[in-house]
């Protein structure tokens, strides 16, 4: 049994702005289909645990998080190791309803910007109002990322989670760093800490 | 810049969240149309000064595609609909009527 890695090995970068880090391994499962189905509402809920996402959020559960991705997608994330098992679950529960789930989590990496000035390195490289009271923790984003496609939520008021493709994540990882070097934050917006 | 708001998952972003999808609401010919028809369909496009309506698609978002009716020359945006139509809403028309009186575009007004 081979081990899983990420792509690459755990980077993180410490010296700017904001910490930008590649988070561990994650379980990511889409699914696609009628997200007004019954069946397909069910069937999400049971694989994650967590209530129903409204359009643009993402919700939590003790374990597991379910992402509005599109009218017809869902993103479900859950630890790595549990894939198969909620998989498996999920396709259970769709039964014979029109839909697709498929375990992505080797495709995509995650990443994550953490700190006060977390909101001024996302804002540089994505054309998404990022102000605090236009983008809070609970919503669910998929934008464009510099180049390159992404997703991101906030777990908390000053940490970022950056989902990208994984082909693409030092790509990502690279104009994170730029973006947060030493000296560069913006002060557009107040500094959430109450300092300079 | 362009600011589009998809109709589809209710995002406003610039437009290079966006892909443009070039002209909107056009008649496809076929096999029984004749040349000049078909010549029409695939090469013959509006090019406004002023309303415009056009294809675009959501590529770095939710992937689907929509409907805009925008201005050439200001690039304010009148209105997002549906791509699911033949034809502008209504409503949409009535605010171009409102800040472009006269307009015309193809056959619709």
């Amino acid at each position: 049994m081979s081990e899983p890695v990420t792509a690459l090995g755990g980077a993180v970068f410490e010296t700017g702005i904001a910490t930008v880090r590649e988070e561990p391994v994650q379980g990511m499962i889409t699914l696609r289909g009628d997200l007004e189905d019954s069946a397909v509402r069910a069937a999400a809920i049971g694989a994650s645990g967590a209530e129903m996402p409204d359009r643009g959020t993402i919700t939590t559960s003790e374990d597991a998080s379910l992402a509005w991705m599109s009218p017809d997608e869902l993103m479900l994330l859950c630890p790595h190791g549990e894939v198969p098992e909620r998989l498996a679950r999920l396709q259970e529960g769709l039964g014979d309803a029109h839909a697709l789930a498929v375990n992505v989590s080797d495709a995509r990496a995650l990443l994550s910007v953490v700190g006060p000035k977390a909101r001024d390195v996302l804002a540089k490289l994505c054309p998404v109002d990022l102000s605090p009271g236009a983008f809070t923790p609970g919503m669910f984003r998929r934008t464009r990322m510099a180049q390159v496609g992404a997703a991101f939520w906030m777990p908390t008021e000053e940490t970022f989670r950056v989902v990208c493709f994984r082909s693409q994540t030092q790509y990502v990882f690279d104009v994170l760093t730029v973006a947060a070097q030493k000296g560069s934050d913006v002060g557009i917006w107040p500094d959430p800490t109450g300092g300079g | 810049m362009l600011i589009l708001t998809c109709p589809v998952c209710g995002v406003t972003s610039e437009e290079t969240e966006f892909h443009a999808g070039g002209e909107a609401h056009l008649t496809r010919v076929g096999p029984a149309g004749d040349e000049e028809a078909f010549g029409d369909y695939l090469f013959t496009r509006e090019n406004p000064r002023g309303v415009h309506f056009e294809r675009w698609r959501h590529v770095y978002g939710c992937g689907k595609w929509f409907h805009a009716a925008r201005c050439t020359t200001t690039l304010e945006v009148f209105g997002t609909y549906s791509a699911q139509t033949t034809e502008p809403p209504q409503a949409i028309r009535d605010r171009i009527s409102q800040k472009r009186p006269g307009w015309i575009w193809r056959d619709f007004a």
